[in-house]
Protein backbone atom coordinates (compact mmCIF):
# COMPACT_ATOMS: atom_id res chain seq x y z
CA UNK A 1 0.00 0.00 0.00
CA UNK A 2 1.49 3.41 -1.11
CA UNK A 3 1.32 6.63 1.56
CA UNK A 4 1.57 10.28 -0.17
CA UNK A 5 4.56 12.50 1.33
CA UNK A 6 4.26 15.94 1.69
CA UNK A 7 7.51 16.75 2.44
CA UNK A 8 6.79 20.88 2.04
CA UNK A 9 9.54 23.38 1.96
CA UNK A 10 11.50 22.85 5.19
CA UNK A 11 12.16 19.53 4.82
CA UNK A 12 14.03 19.63 1.38
CA UNK A 13 16.14 22.41 2.35
CA UNK A 14 17.30 23.80 5.84
CA UNK A 15 15.87 20.95 7.66
CA UNK A 16 16.91 18.09 4.99
CA UNK A 17 17.74 15.89 7.55
CA UNK A 18 13.95 15.09 9.10
CA UNK A 19 13.15 14.28 5.33
CA UNK A 20 16.03 11.81 5.23
CA UNK A 21 15.28 10.01 8.52
CA UNK A 22 11.57 9.87 7.87
CA UNK A 23 12.26 7.99 4.50
CA UNK A 24 14.91 6.18 5.85
CA UNK A 25 13.38 4.66 8.98
CA UNK A 26 10.18 4.02 6.25
CA UNK A 27 12.26 1.98 3.91
CA UNK A 28 14.13 -0.10 7.08
CA UNK A 29 10.35 -0.98 7.81
CA UNK A 30 9.26 -1.56 4.12
CA UNK A 31 6.73 1.25 3.84
CA UNK A 32 6.11 2.57 0.92
CA UNK A 33 6.18 6.36 1.18
CA UNK A 34 5.60 8.57 -2.61
CA UNK A 35 6.25 12.42 -2.98
CA UNK A 36 3.02 13.76 -4.06
CA UNK A 37 3.91 15.37 -7.59
CA UNK A 38 4.56 19.00 -8.14
CA UNK A 39 3.81 19.96 -4.72
CA UNK A 40 3.52 23.53 -3.31
CA UNK A 41 4.33 25.22 -0.51
CA UNK A 42 1.52 25.65 2.50
CA UNK A 43 1.96 28.75 2.84
CA UNK A 44 2.67 28.68 6.83
CA UNK A 45 2.38 31.47 9.04
CA UNK A 46 3.11 33.95 6.19
CA UNK A 47 0.08 33.54 4.15
CA UNK A 48 -2.74 33.11 6.99
CA UNK A 49 -0.95 36.73 8.93
CA UNK A 50 -1.79 38.10 5.81
CA UNK A 51 -4.18 36.85 3.85
CA UNK A 52 -7.20 34.27 4.52
CA UNK A 53 -8.07 33.20 1.85
CA UNK A 54 -4.40 32.59 0.62
CA UNK A 55 -4.39 30.13 3.18
CA UNK A 56 -6.79 28.15 2.85
CA UNK A 57 -5.92 27.78 -1.41
CA UNK A 58 -2.46 26.68 -1.07
CA UNK A 59 -3.17 24.19 1.30
CA UNK A 60 -6.20 23.33 -0.77
CA UNK A 61 -4.11 22.27 -3.78
CA UNK A 62 -2.05 20.37 -2.42
CA UNK A 63 -5.02 17.94 -1.21
CA UNK A 64 -6.49 18.40 -4.79
CA UNK A 65 -3.07 17.30 -6.15
CA UNK A 66 -2.84 14.31 -3.39
CA UNK A 67 -6.81 13.08 -4.38
CA UNK A 68 -5.72 13.31 -8.02
CA UNK A 69 -3.18 11.09 -7.16
CA UNK A 70 -5.28 8.60 -4.87
CA UNK A 71 -3.62 8.68 -1.80
CA UNK A 72 -5.80 7.30 0.82
CA UNK A 73 -3.63 8.71 3.56
CA UNK A 74 -1.45 11.73 3.42
CA UNK A 75 1.95 11.67 5.82
CA UNK A 76 2.69 15.36 6.55
CA UNK A 77 5.71 15.00 8.77
CA UNK A 78 6.40 19.33 9.81
CA UNK A 79 4.18 20.08 12.23
CA UNK A 80 2.96 23.43 10.74
CA UNK A 81 2.53 22.16 7.20
CA UNK A 82 0.11 19.21 9.31
CA UNK A 83 -1.61 21.92 11.04
CA UNK A 84 -2.20 24.09 8.42
CA UNK A 85 -3.41 21.35 5.96
CA UNK A 86 -5.60 19.90 8.83
CA UNK A 87 -7.37 23.19 9.25
CA UNK A 88 -7.69 23.97 5.78
CA UNK A 89 -9.32 20.67 5.29
CA UNK A 90 -11.60 21.00 8.43
CA UNK A 91 -12.89 24.79 7.58
CA UNK A 92 -13.54 23.68 3.61
CA UNK A 93 -16.08 21.13 5.22
CA UNK A 94 -17.76 23.25 7.25
CA UNK A 95 -18.62 25.64 4.85
CA UNK A 96 -20.00 24.50 1.61
CA UNK A 97 -19.54 28.68 0.34
CA UNK A 98 -16.03 28.73 0.98
CA UNK A 99 -15.17 25.55 -0.52
CA UNK A 100 -16.87 26.47 -3.89
CA UNK A 101 -14.65 29.71 -3.27
CA UNK A 102 -11.41 27.66 -2.94
CA UNK A 103 -12.42 25.31 -5.44
CA UNK A 104 -12.93 28.32 -7.62
CA UNK A 105 -9.60 29.86 -6.84
CA UNK A 106 -7.53 26.45 -7.49
CA UNK A 107 -9.14 25.87 -10.26
CA UNK A 108 -9.20 21.31 -9.72
CA UNK A 109 -11.35 19.28 -8.53
CA UNK A 110 -11.56 19.01 -4.43
CA UNK A 111 -13.33 16.29 -2.55
CA UNK A 112 -11.72 17.05 1.23
CA UNK A 113 -11.37 13.14 2.05
CA UNK A 114 -7.62 12.35 2.23
CA UNK A 115 -6.63 10.72 5.92
CA UNK A 116 -3.89 13.35 7.32
CA UNK A 117 -1.39 11.93 9.60
CA UNK A 118 1.44 13.75 11.22
CA UNK A 119 4.52 11.41 11.82
CA UNK A 120 3.78 10.18 15.45
CA UNK A 121 0.43 9.01 13.89
CA UNK A 122 2.45 7.30 10.94
CA UNK A 123 4.84 5.63 13.69
CA UNK A 124 1.75 4.30 15.34
CA UNK A 125 0.04 3.02 12.90
CA UNK A 126 3.21 1.60 10.67
CA UNK A 127 6.18 0.94 13.10
CA UNK A 128 5.88 0.76 16.67
CA UNK A 129 4.21 -2.98 16.46
CA UNK A 130 7.12 -3.68 14.33
CA UNK A 131 10.12 -2.06 16.50
CA UNK A 132 11.47 -4.54 18.66
CA UNK A 133 11.55 -6.71 15.90
CA UNK A 134 14.15 -4.30 14.07
CA UNK A 135 15.70 -3.49 17.21
CA UNK A 136 19.69 -2.97 17.16
CA UNK A 137 20.65 -1.35 20.06
CA UNK A 138 18.01 0.29 23.05
CA UNK A 139 18.27 4.15 23.25
CA UNK A 140 19.52 4.13 26.83
CA UNK A 141 18.86 7.75 27.28
CA UNK A 142 16.89 10.25 29.56
CA UNK A 143 14.67 12.58 27.05
CA UNK A 144 12.62 15.12 26.98
CA UNK A 145 10.02 15.03 24.03
CA UNK A 146 9.06 18.45 23.07
CA UNK A 147 5.51 18.35 20.59
CA UNK A 148 5.62 22.13 20.11
CA UNK A 149 2.57 24.27 19.31
CA UNK A 150 1.10 23.03 16.17
CA UNK A 151 1.15 19.14 16.70
CA UNK A 152 -1.70 19.42 19.21
CA UNK A 153 -3.13 22.69 18.34
CA UNK A 154 -5.63 23.21 17.31
CA UNK A 155 -7.43 20.53 19.51
CA UNK A 156 -10.75 20.88 18.27
CA UNK A 157 -9.54 20.17 14.85
CA UNK A 158 -6.39 17.93 15.04
CA UNK A 159 -7.90 15.71 17.78
CA UNK A 160 -4.72 14.61 18.54
CA UNK A 161 -3.25 13.33 21.52
CA UNK A 162 -3.97 15.12 25.12
CA UNK A 163 -3.71 19.24 24.19
CA UNK A 164 -1.81 19.46 27.53
CA UNK A 165 1.08 17.07 28.83
CA UNK A 166 0.14 14.89 25.52
CA UNK A 167 1.59 11.21 25.69
CA UNK A 168 2.28 9.74 22.48
CA UNK A 169 5.75 10.74 21.86
CA UNK A 170 7.13 9.71 24.96
CA UNK A 171 5.22 6.64 24.28
CA UNK A 172 7.18 5.80 21.27
CA UNK A 173 10.46 6.52 23.40
CA UNK A 174 9.87 4.26 25.83
CA UNK A 175 9.14 1.66 23.17
CA UNK A 176 12.87 2.25 21.79
CA UNK A 177 14.29 2.04 25.53
CA UNK A 178 14.37 5.54 26.39
CA UNK A 179 13.23 7.23 29.97
CA UNK A 180 10.94 10.31 28.30
CA UNK A 181 11.27 13.02 31.29
CA UNK A 182 8.49 14.89 33.39
CA UNK A 183 8.80 18.26 32.46
CA UNK A 184 6.81 21.55 31.89
CA UNK A 185 7.33 22.94 28.03
CA UNK A 186 6.27 19.80 26.50
CA UNK A 187 3.49 22.25 24.14
CA UNK A 188 4.94 25.80 24.80
CA UNK A 189 5.93 27.84 21.34
CA UNK A 190 9.82 27.86 20.34
CA UNK A 191 9.03 31.60 18.53
CA UNK A 192 8.30 29.83 15.19
CA UNK A 193 7.72 31.90 12.85
CA UNK A 194 10.31 34.90 14.18
CA UNK A 195 13.34 32.69 13.45
CA UNK A 196 14.81 35.22 11.02
CA UNK A 197 12.78 38.55 12.23
CA UNK A 198 12.55 38.37 16.07
CA UNK A 199 15.79 35.93 16.88
CA UNK A 200 15.85 37.95 20.48
CA UNK A 201 12.16 36.37 21.08
CA UNK A 202 13.32 33.03 19.70
CA UNK A 203 16.35 32.87 22.08
CA UNK A 204 14.14 33.65 25.06
CA UNK A 205 11.33 31.02 24.51
CA UNK A 206 13.79 28.65 22.91
CA UNK A 207 16.27 29.34 25.81
CA UNK A 208 13.21 28.88 28.69
CA UNK A 209 12.75 25.32 27.22
CA UNK A 210 16.21 24.53 27.16
CA UNK A 211 16.76 25.64 30.24
CA UNK A 212 13.70 23.69 31.70
CA UNK A 213 14.64 20.17 30.12
CA UNK A 214 18.85 20.35 31.58
CA UNK A 215 17.16 21.18 35.00
CA UNK A 216 14.91 18.27 34.72
CA UNK A 217 18.12 15.80 33.71
CA UNK A 218 17.50 15.36 29.98
CA UNK A 219 20.46 14.65 28.08
CA UNK A 220 18.52 15.55 24.46
CA UNK A 221 15.27 16.81 23.39
CA UNK A 222 13.13 15.11 20.48
CA UNK A 223 10.91 17.09 18.36
CA UNK A 224 8.66 16.36 15.59
CA UNK A 225 8.62 19.90 13.83
CA UNK A 226 11.44 21.32 11.46
CA UNK A 227 10.52 25.00 12.93
CA UNK A 228 11.29 23.72 16.20
CA UNK A 229 14.60 21.89 15.30
CA UNK A 230 16.16 24.70 13.62
CA UNK A 231 15.30 27.26 16.53
CA UNK A 232 16.59 24.82 19.10
CA UNK A 233 19.40 24.07 17.17
CA UNK A 234 20.28 26.52 14.66
CA UNK A 235 20.06 29.26 17.03
CA UNK A 236 21.64 28.30 19.92
CA UNK A 237 23.87 31.24 19.92
CA UNK A 238 20.63 32.95 21.06
CA UNK A 239 19.76 31.13 23.34
CA UNK A 240 22.60 30.92 25.08
CA UNK A 241 23.06 34.60 25.19
CA UNK A 242 19.41 34.96 26.89
CA UNK A 243 20.61 31.96 29.52
CA UNK A 244 23.86 33.94 29.90
CA UNK A 245 25.60 29.96 29.67
CA UNK A 246 26.67 27.46 27.41
CA UNK A 247 24.23 24.60 26.33
CA UNK A 248 25.45 21.62 24.13
CA UNK A 249 22.61 19.53 24.51
CA UNK A 250 21.32 17.60 21.30
CA UNK A 251 18.12 18.13 19.73
CA UNK A 252 16.98 15.31 17.42
CA UNK A 253 13.94 14.25 15.00
CA UNK A 254 12.02 11.23 16.66
CA UNK A 255 12.57 9.52 12.85
CA UNK A 256 16.45 9.85 13.77
CA UNK A 257 16.21 8.35 17.47
CA UNK A 258 14.41 5.79 16.06
CA UNK A 259 16.93 5.59 13.22
CA UNK A 260 19.61 5.37 16.06
CA UNK A 261 17.59 2.32 17.51
CA UNK A 262 17.48 0.07 14.75
CA UNK A 263 21.05 0.42 14.05
CA UNK A 264 20.85 3.15 10.93
CA UNK A 265 24.00 4.62 9.78
CA UNK A 266 24.33 7.78 11.40
CA UNK A 267 24.92 9.87 7.77
CA UNK A 268 21.75 7.81 6.81
CA UNK A 269 19.69 10.30 9.28
CA UNK A 270 21.52 13.53 8.79
CA UNK A 271 22.82 13.44 12.17
CA UNK A 272 26.16 15.59 10.56
CA UNK A 273 23.60 18.52 9.68
CA UNK A 274 23.01 19.34 13.07
CA UNK A 275 24.59 22.43 14.62
CA UNK A 276 24.73 21.09 18.20
CA UNK A 277 26.97 17.98 17.64
CA UNK A 278 24.65 15.23 18.59
CA UNK A 279 27.32 13.19 20.83
CA UNK A 280 26.10 9.82 22.31
CA UNK A 281 27.23 6.94 23.00
CA UNK A 282 25.60 5.60 19.66
CA UNK A 283 27.35 8.00 17.18
CA UNK A 284 30.78 8.22 16.15
CA UNK A 285 33.78 5.12 15.29
CA UNK A 286 33.32 3.10 18.88
CA UNK A 287 29.74 2.30 17.89
CA UNK A 288 31.18 1.93 14.59
CA UNK A 289 33.41 -1.11 15.36
CA UNK A 290 30.72 -2.61 17.67
CA UNK A 291 27.95 -2.26 14.73
CA UNK A 292 30.16 -4.46 12.88
CA UNK A 293 30.94 -7.41 15.39
CA UNK A 294 26.80 -7.64 16.32
CA UNK A 295 25.03 -9.44 13.72
CA UNK A 296 21.80 -10.38 15.54
CA UNK A 297 19.52 -7.73 16.82
CA UNK A 298 19.12 -7.10 20.60
CA UNK A 299 16.02 -8.24 22.42
CA UNK A 300 14.89 -5.26 24.09
CA UNK A 301 12.96 -4.67 27.24
CA UNK A 302 9.55 -4.24 27.75
CA UNK B 1 -32.08 43.77 7.52
CA UNK B 2 -30.37 45.01 10.49
CA UNK B 3 -32.55 48.31 12.39
CA UNK B 4 -31.44 51.92 11.47
CA UNK B 5 -31.10 52.64 15.36
CA UNK B 6 -27.94 50.06 15.15
CA UNK B 7 -26.54 51.08 12.12
CA UNK B 8 -23.61 52.51 13.72
CA UNK B 9 -23.39 49.58 15.93
CA UNK B 10 -22.93 47.33 12.87
CA UNK B 11 -19.93 48.93 12.05
CA UNK B 12 -18.04 48.15 14.78
CA UNK B 13 -14.79 45.87 14.72
CA UNK B 14 -16.72 43.57 16.57
CA UNK B 15 -18.98 42.86 14.83
CA UNK B 16 -17.11 42.77 11.46
CA UNK B 17 -14.98 40.11 13.35
CA UNK B 18 -18.76 38.31 14.20
CA UNK B 19 -19.62 38.48 10.39
CA UNK B 20 -15.98 37.42 8.93
CA UNK B 21 -15.09 34.76 11.41
CA UNK B 22 -18.15 33.88 13.37
CA UNK B 23 -15.89 34.87 16.32
CA UNK B 24 -17.84 36.05 19.00
CA UNK B 25 -16.18 38.44 21.60
CA UNK B 26 -18.69 39.51 23.44
CA UNK B 27 -18.44 35.91 25.13
CA UNK B 28 -14.92 37.01 27.16
CA UNK B 29 -15.76 37.47 30.68
CA UNK B 30 -12.06 38.62 31.49
CA UNK B 31 -10.81 35.41 32.80
CA UNK B 32 -6.76 36.30 31.85
CA UNK B 33 -6.23 32.60 31.30
CA UNK B 34 -4.88 33.48 27.60
CA UNK B 35 -2.68 36.20 28.25
CA UNK B 36 -1.18 33.99 30.74
CA UNK B 37 -0.41 31.30 28.49
CA UNK B 38 0.45 33.73 26.02
CA UNK B 39 4.61 33.26 25.41
CA UNK B 40 4.65 36.72 23.74
CA UNK B 41 2.06 38.71 26.25
CA UNK B 42 5.33 40.47 27.75
CA UNK B 43 6.41 42.00 24.60
CA UNK B 44 3.01 43.40 23.71
CA UNK B 45 1.80 46.78 24.07
CA UNK B 46 -1.97 45.07 25.31
CA UNK B 47 -2.63 41.44 26.10
CA UNK B 48 -4.52 38.92 24.47
CA UNK B 49 -7.02 39.64 26.87
CA UNK B 50 -6.99 43.13 26.73
CA UNK B 51 -7.33 42.58 22.76
CA UNK B 52 -10.81 41.25 23.52
CA UNK B 53 -12.00 44.25 25.95
CA UNK B 54 -11.05 46.27 23.66
CA UNK B 55 -13.31 44.57 21.07
CA UNK B 56 -15.58 44.31 23.79
CA UNK B 57 -16.03 48.09 24.39
CA UNK B 58 -16.72 49.24 20.85
CA UNK B 59 -15.07 52.73 20.69
CA UNK B 60 -13.54 53.84 17.30
CA UNK B 61 -10.21 54.37 19.18
CA UNK B 62 -9.52 51.47 20.65
CA UNK B 63 -10.46 49.68 17.63
CA UNK B 64 -7.73 52.36 15.95
CA UNK B 65 -5.80 51.53 18.70
CA UNK B 66 -5.78 48.09 17.83
CA UNK B 67 -4.68 48.34 14.49
CA UNK B 68 -1.78 50.30 14.95
CA UNK B 69 -0.50 47.41 17.54
CA UNK B 70 2.47 45.81 18.11
CA UNK B 71 0.61 43.46 19.19
CA UNK B 72 -0.80 41.57 16.58
CA UNK B 73 2.15 40.94 14.51
CA UNK B 74 3.84 39.58 18.03
CA UNK B 75 1.26 37.15 18.20
CA UNK B 76 2.87 33.93 17.48
CA UNK B 77 -0.12 31.81 16.04
CA UNK B 78 1.14 29.25 19.10
CA UNK B 79 -3.15 29.05 19.26
CA UNK B 80 -2.03 28.29 23.23
CA UNK B 81 -4.99 31.11 24.12
CA UNK B 82 -7.64 29.35 22.37
CA UNK B 83 -6.63 26.06 23.85
CA UNK B 84 -7.17 27.43 27.62
CA UNK B 85 -10.50 29.71 26.98
CA UNK B 86 -12.86 28.29 28.53
CA UNK B 87 -15.32 30.04 26.27
CA UNK B 88 -13.44 29.02 23.35
CA UNK B 89 -12.91 32.18 21.68
CA UNK B 90 -11.12 32.04 19.09
CA UNK B 91 -8.58 34.63 19.51
CA UNK B 92 -5.79 33.61 16.89
CA UNK B 93 -8.43 33.89 14.01
CA UNK B 94 -9.38 37.70 15.88
CA UNK B 95 -5.73 38.36 15.32
CA UNK B 96 -5.32 36.65 11.52
CA UNK B 97 -8.72 39.78 10.98
CA UNK B 98 -6.65 42.27 12.34
CA UNK B 99 -3.34 41.81 10.93
CA UNK B 100 -5.44 41.83 7.03
CA UNK B 101 -7.65 44.82 8.27
CA UNK B 102 -4.08 46.47 9.68
CA UNK B 103 -1.57 45.85 6.51
CA UNK B 104 -4.98 46.59 4.16
CA UNK B 105 -5.38 50.13 6.02
CA UNK B 106 -2.05 51.31 6.04
CA UNK B 107 -2.08 50.82 9.75
CA UNK B 108 0.86 48.14 10.90
CA UNK B 109 2.88 49.45 13.76
CA UNK B 110 6.57 51.24 13.06
CA UNK B 111 8.04 48.53 15.48
CA UNK B 112 7.08 45.58 12.98
CA UNK B 113 8.04 46.07 9.74
CA UNK B 114 10.74 43.54 10.21
CA UNK B 115 7.70 41.05 10.65
CA UNK B 116 6.25 41.93 7.84
CA UNK B 117 9.03 42.12 5.67
CA UNK B 118 10.16 38.55 6.51
CA UNK B 119 6.25 37.35 5.56
CA UNK B 120 5.83 39.38 2.70
CA UNK B 121 9.26 38.34 1.63
CA UNK B 122 8.11 34.82 2.25
CA UNK B 123 5.10 34.38 0.20
CA UNK B 124 6.75 36.31 -2.56
CA UNK B 125 9.28 33.51 -2.72
CA UNK B 126 6.21 30.95 -2.93
CA UNK B 127 4.31 33.05 -5.54
CA UNK B 128 7.15 32.79 -7.87
CA UNK B 129 8.71 29.52 -7.35
CA UNK B 130 5.96 27.59 -5.78
CA UNK B 131 7.90 26.90 -3.29
CA UNK B 132 9.78 28.29 -0.49
CA UNK B 133 13.29 29.29 -2.14
CA UNK B 134 15.08 29.95 1.64
CA UNK B 135 18.49 31.58 0.20
CA UNK B 136 16.16 34.27 -1.95
CA UNK B 137 13.48 34.75 1.22
CA UNK B 138 16.80 35.48 2.93
CA UNK B 139 18.44 38.24 0.25
CA UNK B 140 14.63 39.58 -0.17
CA UNK B 141 14.42 40.05 3.56
CA UNK B 142 17.57 41.63 3.95
CA UNK B 143 16.77 44.05 1.03
CA UNK B 144 13.75 44.62 2.55
CA UNK B 145 15.25 45.39 5.99
CA UNK B 146 18.14 46.51 5.51
CA UNK B 147 19.62 43.91 7.96
CA UNK B 148 22.69 42.96 5.81
CA UNK B 149 24.87 41.44 8.31
CA UNK B 150 22.24 39.46 10.40
CA UNK B 151 22.97 35.61 9.93
CA UNK B 152 26.72 36.20 7.98
CA UNK B 153 27.49 34.34 10.79
CA UNK B 154 25.82 30.96 10.32
CA UNK B 155 25.17 31.06 6.92
CA UNK B 156 28.50 29.40 5.49
CA UNK B 157 27.80 26.78 7.86
CA UNK B 158 24.35 25.75 6.94
CA UNK B 159 26.03 25.91 3.50
CA UNK B 160 28.62 23.01 5.05
CA UNK B 161 26.06 21.25 6.47
CA UNK B 162 23.85 20.84 3.02
CA UNK B 163 21.10 22.74 4.73
CA UNK B 164 21.53 25.76 1.55
CA UNK B 165 19.77 24.74 -1.43
CA UNK B 166 21.67 27.13 -3.98
CA UNK B 167 19.10 26.88 -6.49
CA UNK B 168 15.09 27.53 -6.18
CA UNK B 169 13.41 24.40 -6.61
CA UNK B 170 10.47 25.45 -9.33
CA UNK B 171 7.53 23.54 -9.42
CA UNK B 172 5.87 22.66 -12.69
CA UNK B 173 2.53 24.23 -12.32
CA UNK B 174 3.65 27.74 -11.55
CA UNK B 175 1.09 29.88 -13.56
CA UNK B 176 -1.44 27.48 -11.63
CA UNK B 177 0.43 29.18 -7.74
CA UNK B 178 0.75 32.27 -9.44
CA UNK B 179 -3.09 32.43 -10.27
CA UNK B 180 -3.85 31.59 -6.52
CA UNK B 181 -2.29 34.82 -6.06
CA UNK B 182 -3.88 37.21 -8.29
CA UNK B 183 -7.29 35.59 -6.97
CA UNK B 184 -6.65 35.99 -3.32
CA UNK B 185 -3.80 38.61 -1.77
CA UNK B 186 -3.03 40.52 -4.82
CA UNK B 187 -6.89 40.52 -6.01
CA UNK B 188 -8.32 44.53 -6.51
CA UNK B 189 -10.12 45.44 -4.29
CA UNK B 190 -13.97 45.32 -4.30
Amino acid sequence: MKIGLYPGCSLKGSSREYNESVVAIAKAFNIDLVEVQDWNCCGATAAHNLSKELSLALPARILALAEKEGFEELLVPCAACYSRLSVTQHELNEDQNLKNKIIDIIGMDYKGTTKIINVIQFIDKYITDQIEYKMFRPFRHDVACYYGCLMVRPHDILKFDRPEDPQSMDKVMRKIGANPIDWAFKTECCGAGFSVSRTDIVGKLSGKLIEDASDRGAELIIVACPMCHSNLDMRRAEIEKYLKKKNKMPVLYITQAIGLAIGLDEKTLGLQRHFVPVVLKETGDDYKAEKKEVTQPVETEE
Amino acid sequence: MSSHNNHNESKTLADKILKSTQVSVAKCYQCGKCSAGCPVSSEMDYPPSMVIRMLQTRTPENEEKLLRSKTIWLCLACEMCIQRCPMEIDIPKVMDYLREKSLKENKAHEASKDIIAFHKAFLDSIEKTGRLYEVGLIADYKLRTFNLMQDVAIAPSMYMKGKLAILPDMIKDRKGVAKIFSKTIKKKEE
